[in-house]
């Protein structure tokens, strides 16, 4: 299921080094640059890990979501920061399952492009099936 | 001189601001002085042109003319090419951008 | 060759749709032009001097004479009748508008083509051995391995915002007729106690700071494969650099960490990611390597070519190669004929080049990283029928690996980037040595030209390479000598001041000239540098 949620509103999600510090936070907040695998040890106790694009080239993030997955995390992902239409569907292919763009965006283009691909060529951090295993049952 | 240029967002092609529209023509170009970012930045906002910049130029007889080596050849097209530049039938164009 | 099935259809369908979609609200102005550059430049679509260029994908330089026609046909219909094969074996179209861009992306998925990630801070096309197939030298096909890497990268969703361009070159031949080791990955198939693995070579490129790409891993088994190159980039995503954008590829990222260290981080990466299951299973490459099955070729078919003719004779020298079948050759059309523009072919050409496969080479073409096209399984017996049509269209140059036989980049008379204009340079020096018993003297001389510093044309991988430069508004030419992209890969050192046009042409006269004077039987131009070393040739540059 994923959501698409506008920006603000909410708690603000504490920032790694204060996580690091005080564990009992639920919500984390990860630069672009920061480690994602700094918080494998506390995935059980998280309920929302932020990813922080700070520009949409900033392809760092991608690499942070799908770490955090195939580490186990089950709770909220989600793409904050400069997060535009062209790139949410590649996100959720690693692992998102929430975007807080800072620019609002239009919800049938969000929706035609979560829906644009039928299959995948390689498995990566969502549950779709690779095509050489459709290919190969 | 200061030249504004540009592409066109559908085509792709070279143009040049008159003063009032867009050319393809460098013959066309009107020295934007001190005007050229507030023209490009409404023109690019209105997607009249595409990676617009503003160029230093010198008036000539021949009209204005590019201080730079690569806006002279995006003016007349490529060097190589003559059948594909602007003055297909001139073998001499190729001169003016060396 | 490698047929699409109904999903790879569908996966080149969507991307036209999404494409479509996206040149929509690029013109309604939903999108800035800051926004719609990476998803133009991720279909290959760049804004150049005089227009729009789309660069179109030859996956690892393989084509058949349906996809050849395409090409011819985009050329008439879209663009101005012609157009330039690359150093990446891709064709590039130099004045396409935008608003024909999606039909364009549609045309090319109806015979299973695309522009998808020839452009962009992507995993680009995977470029492979021109002679793939044909080549006596080479242990096996590379180009399944290759389509099984194309497959993986494309829309990589983890890697598509690298910090910068990446490209794979995959080769299967002691050889190396794929610059493999100037690649971010080069990818050599080698045997093992009779398993075919990877060795995998990270961190090569051209650009500014040049580099031959180290040893990573020796042998990668075939079921690792991509699981292991999906560490290799994670590493790179994760840690390339991206303050600085002539710093952010990742020859950078290993040259500052070291080979030795870079090594250690994949392998930890690589253990963590072989556990996902990413690679398919034997059975995908085997219904891939099925496609790539030889043609059936006659080995009993006549092995004596009838060289009466002269002109022939002397083409049949040059530019024909020996295939592993007997009876058989690997002919290279050399599209550098003397005043012409490298890589460029007219439709009227692509078209007969596609005819000419059809009717002699099983209907397969190959594009070459030097720019030129093969027909890589042609009897003998078809040889001089075959000369004759090409010789008629102006595509029997018989001047492959010679002096004239120029990689140059489009430079300043199309491209946005460049400094200096290549082509002209290349006309000239083209000219100069036009006389064909000259060159053949001269032999393997490997001239590359770029028009700026990004080294599109190789100059560094040049015996000879000429870099232009914009010295105070004049374009100047660098000469360096002594490089190769080839397997005795090396950069080439800068002779010393630069040249105006006329200049530099004159500076590898007299080059050539030193050589002839101290090169020793059997010697190419490389060999006699190699030996002897810049001094020589520094003398009578500017002595």
């Amino acid at each position: 299921m994923v959501e698409h949620i506008h920006a603000g509103g909410e708690e603000p999600a504490v920032t790694l080094d204060a996580f690091l510090e005080q564990s009992n936070a639920t919500a984390v907040r990860l630069e672009s640059d920061e480690d994602a695998r700094a918080l494998i040890p506390f995935l059980d106790r998280l309920a929302l890990i932020e990813i922080a694009f700070p520009k949409f080239r900033d392809g760092r993030g991608y690499s942070s979501a799908r770490i955090l997955r195939e580490a186990g995390y089950t709770g909220e992902l989600r793409a904050q920061g400069d997060v535009l239409v062209d790139q949410i569907a590649y996100m959720k292919r690693c692992g998102f399952d929430t975007f807080a763009p800072e620019k609002e965006l239009n919800p049938a283009d969000v929706e035609a492009a979560l829906a644009r691909w039928p299959e995948h060529y390689q498995g990566a951090g969502d549950n779709s099936v690779p095509i050489w295993k459709l290919r190969h049952g | 001189m200061k030249l504004l240029t540009g592409n066109d967002l559908k085509t792709g092609f070279v143009t040049w601001w008159t003063g009032a529209d867009w050319s393809l023509h460098i013959e066309d170009a009107a020295d934007v002085g001190d005007h050229g970012e507030a023209i490009l930045a409404a023109e690019e906002g209105a997607r009249r042109v595409n990676a617009p910049y503003i160029i230093a130029g010198e008036r000539t007889a021949d009209g204005p003319r590019p201080a730079h080596i690569k806006d002279r050849i995006r003016a007349l097209g490529p060097t190589v090419r003559p059948d594909l530049t602007l003055k297909p039938a001139d073998p001499a164009a190729g001169d003016w951008v060396i | 060759m490698y047929k699409y099935d109904e999903y790879d259809h569908a996966m080149v369908e969507a991307r036209v749709a999404e494409f479509s979609d996206q040149v929509r609200r690029r013109l309604a102005g939903e999108i800035t032009e800051d926004q719609f550059k990476p998803l133009r430049l991720m279909n290959g679509l760049y804004l150049q001097l005089h227009a729009y260029m789309l660069r179109v994908a030859v996956p690892y330089g393989t084509l058949d004479s349906r996809q050849m026609r395409m090409l011819a046909h985009i050329a008439r219909k879209y663009d101005r009748d012609y157009g330039h094969f690359t150093t990446r074996q891709n064709i590039q179209y130099n004045w396409i508008k935008l608003e024909d861009a999606p039909a364009i992306l549609a045309d090319l998925a109806s015979v299973e083509m695309h522009a998808i990630q020839t452009s962009g801070n992507c995993i680009r096309n995977i470029s492979s051995d021109q002679w793939a197939g044909a080549a006596a030298d080479e242990i096996t096909d590379p180009r399944p391995w290759a389509e099984l890497l194309r497959q993986w990268s494309s829309f990589h969703p983890e890697f598509s915002y690298l910090p910068r361009k990446f490209k794979i070159a995959v080769i299967a031949a002691t050889e190396d007729r794929a610059a493999m080791r100037l690649h971010d990955i080069g990818i050599q198939i080698v045997e093992k106690d009779g398993q075919h693995g990877a060795a995998f070579y990270v961190g090569g490129g051209m650009g500014r700071t040049p580099m031959i790409a180290p040893l990573i891993k020796d042998f990668v088994p075939l079921a690792d494969m991509l699981s292991y190159a999906e560490a290799c980039l994670r590493v790179y995503n994760r840690y390339g650099r991206r303050d600085n954008m002539y710093k952010a590829r990742i020859k950078i990222l290993i040259h500052e960490l070291g080979a030795d260290e870079y090594r250690r981080q994949v392998e930890e990466e690589f253990a963590h990611v072989k556990a996902l299951g990413i690679d398919p299973p034997k059975a995908e490459f085997d219904r891939i390597a099925a496609q790539f099955a030889p043609p059936a070729l006659d080995a009993a078919a006549p092995d004596a070519i009838d060289r009466s003719d002269p002109d022939f004779a002397v083409w049949v020298d040059q530019n024909v190669a020996k295939h592993r079948v007997p009876g058989h050759a690997i002919v290279n059309i050399s599209l550098k004929p003397v005043g012409g523009i490298p890589g460029d072919a007219s439709s009227a050409q692509i078209d007969l080049m596609a005819d000419l496969a059809e009717q002699y080479s099983h209907d397969e073409l190959r594009v070459t990283h030097a720019q030129n096209i093969v027909l890589p399984h042609v009897r003998k017996a078809d040889l001089y029928a075959l000369w004759q049509a090409l010789d008629g269209a102006g595509l029997a140059t018989p001047n492959l690996d010679l002096i004239s036989d120029i990689i140059a980049c489009p430079g300043l008379d199309y491209c946005s980037l460049a400094n200096a204009r290549s082509i002209p340079v290349a006309q000239k020096i083209a000219k100069r040595f036009a006389d064909p018993a000259r060159q053949r003297d001269l032999g393997e001389l490997k001239l590359k030209i770029s028009g700026c510093i990004n080294a599109c044309g190789h100059h560094h991988a040049g015996h000879i390479g000429i870099l232009g430069v914009d010295r105070k508004g004049t374009e100047n030419y660098q000469l360096s000598l002594g490089g190769s992209g080839a397997e005795d890969v090396s950069l080439g050192t800068i002779t010393g001041p630069g040249f105006d046009e006329d200049g530099v042409v004159d500076a590898i006269e007299r080059v050539t000239e030193t050589y002839l004077a101290a090169r020793t039987d059997g010697e190419r131009f490389v060999d006699t540098y190699r030996r002897i070393g810049m001094a020589p040739f520094k003398e009578a540059i500017y002595g």
